[in-house]
């Protein structure tokens, strides 16, 4: 299943949001902030601590089942007691579920994390990006690994010279996408697709902000 | 009429290029310096584009510099900081001013430089940039509409030949030369008994090739190179000569080795020229020339 993978912000900015916010309510969520450690039961209760330690009154708190599902009015709607008397929400769930509960209450929202990518865990504690949804897949001609989202480049034509040791030149711990398709294609017998020339991507495949209007 | 640099390129002559490095800054002076003590000893300057991901003086504006000052520039271009709009008006501008080589390169990371935070773009990469050039030299832009009065370029990339793995960039290395890429300037190669392997290879496409060749200046700086530049292995018997250098003659022993692999590529005729890169040592490269019998 893919995850919204999500990091803690920075203290400092943490604090920079929350200056004259005295009165605040923890939300957090029982999915994918769950699943990486940055938004589960254990992290609200630290954040809680946390703030009340920079001398915040923490209303209450919740970890929501999925913050980002249409349910998440009636969890609200549980607390809204303490809701209430907050002044402003500190999320602990991904961007979606911010703007989710953003949506529903006349509070300003505060997100506890930055949202990275959307992606999949690829072993214990380990997340990789997928899939950036550019709207033109190209995943037909590199056996199904993705040059745009795994190339940090997203270079279409094969890797560029900064490729070492089928490693990429921002990070060691990133594998090279280009090396990882080469070999994917070989196995394939397919390195025809690779010597094909690819013309210049269409980077409006959707034009941003997305939107779609299912026909009958 | 096809510039002086695609004429030494054609008589098939040994050519031999070398680097200006923009600075940060306005102050030109270092760089005009560098210019006027070049421009009539190498074929031409190549005028590097941001170099390491790091703002500076623009390399359009630097070629153009070294075209008024005589000299024959290559214009480097990377994908990096402009999209298809930019860099294809970027060469209409070049075109029009007089200059009439560029190289085609992808561009390092902004990740790599010195504004970490910035946007990269690469709406294109480099064999897509070479495609563009030989579109606008038949009069349409990359959207097929007509251009009132087209480009003409001698157009070129680059190679790592010791890359690892290789096989991934020789795909690419084809496709730049499918693309249009008549000059091919390599990452700099020091085992040249496995560039004659590349060459052997590469001989096969029509294109001109340009081995890199850059100067070492201490054992330390080679042994980072081997580190933490992809691409670039300094076999160990190089560094311990340059370790083996007496206090203060690492330079000279640098330049000792640089002339000593120039004379061999061009004793043995391994390819069509060579590529200079002093890295900020530009004053250096009549010497190394020297040193390599060119001059």
């Amino acid at each position: 299943m893919i995850r919204s993978i999500t990091r803690k912000k920075p203290d400092e900015e943490l604090d920079r949001l929350l200056e004259n916010q005295d009165r605040v309510f923890i939300f957090g969520c029982g999915t994918c902030t769950t699943l990486t450690n940055t938004g589960g039961a254990e992290q609200v209760q630290a954040m809680q601590e946390y703030l009340a330690s920079k001398g915040k009154l923490v209303t209450g708190a919740t970890v929501l089942p999925v913050a980002c599902d249409n349910i998440t009015h009636e969890a609200v709607r549980e607390f809204s007691g303490q809701i209430n008397q907050a002044r402003a929400l500190v999320i602990m769930s991904c961007a979606y579920g911010v703007q989710n509960i953003a949506s529903q209450l006349k509070k300003m929202v505060v997100p506890a994390l930055d949202t990275l990518f959307i992606g999949k865990e690829t072993g214990v504690g380990v997340f990789n990006e997928v899939c950036t949804q550019c709207g033109t897949c190209v995943l037909g001609e590199t056996g199904g690994i993705c040059p745009v989202t795994a190339c940090h480049k997203g270079l279409i034509n094969g890797p560029c010279g900064g490729t070492n040791n089928g490693k990429c030149e921002i990070d060691t711990n990133k594998d090279c996408a280009w090396t990882l398709i080469y070999n994917r294609l070989a196995e394939l017998d397919r390195l025809d697709l690779m010597k094909r020339f690819q013309p210049p991507r269409n980077h409006q495949g959707e034009p941003s902000p997305g939107k779609i209007l299912l026909g009958d | 009429m096809a510039s002086k640099f695609k004429q030494a390129l054609d008589q098939g002559k040994f050519v031999v290029t070398s680097e200006v490095a923009p600075p940060k800054g306005v102050n030109l002076e270092k760089m005009a310096h560098h210019i006027e003590l070049l421009k009539d000893k190498v074929d031409a300057m190549n005028v590097t584009d941001h170099q390491s991901s790091v703002m500076r003086f623009p390399s359009l504006g630097a070629a153009l510099m070294v075209k008024e000052m005589g000299g024959e520039p290559i214009l480097q271009m990377t994908c990096r900081d402009r999209n298809r709009l930019a860099l294809q008006a970027d060469l209409l501008f070049a075109h029009q001013r007089g200059i009439h080589n560029v190289l085609c390169l992808t561009g390092d990371s902004v990740v790599l430089g010195d504004h970490k935070t910035a946007k990269g773009v690469f709406d294109l990469d480099s064999s897509q940039l070479v495609a563009a050039v030989r579109k606008m030299e038949k009069g349409k832009d990359m959207a097929g509409n007509e251009l009132d009065g087209a480009v003409s370029f001698c157009a070129g990339a680059i190679v790592t030949p010791e890359a690892n793995p290789i096989q991934p960039q020789l795909i690419k290395f084809e496709k730049k030369i499918e693309a249009g890429a008549e000059f091919i300037q390599t990452q700099a190669v020091y085992d040249l008994e496995n560039f004659k392997n590349f060459m052997e290879y590469a001989r096969q496409f029509p294109v001109k090739i340009l081995a890199g060749i850059i100067l070492l200046t201490s054992a330390p700086m080679a042994r980072f190179m081997n580190k933490n530049v992809a691409g670039v292995t300094v076999p160990q018997e190089f560094i311990d000569e340059m370790a083996s250098a007496p206090k203060g003659g690492a330079i000279k022993k640098g330049i000792e080795i640089a002339g000593r692999q120039i004379r061999q590529i061009v004793d043995e005729k391994i390819c069509d020229g060579v590529h200079i890169m002093a890295i900020g040592k530009e004053e250096l490269v009549p010497d190394i020339m020297a040193a390599g019998g060119l001059l």
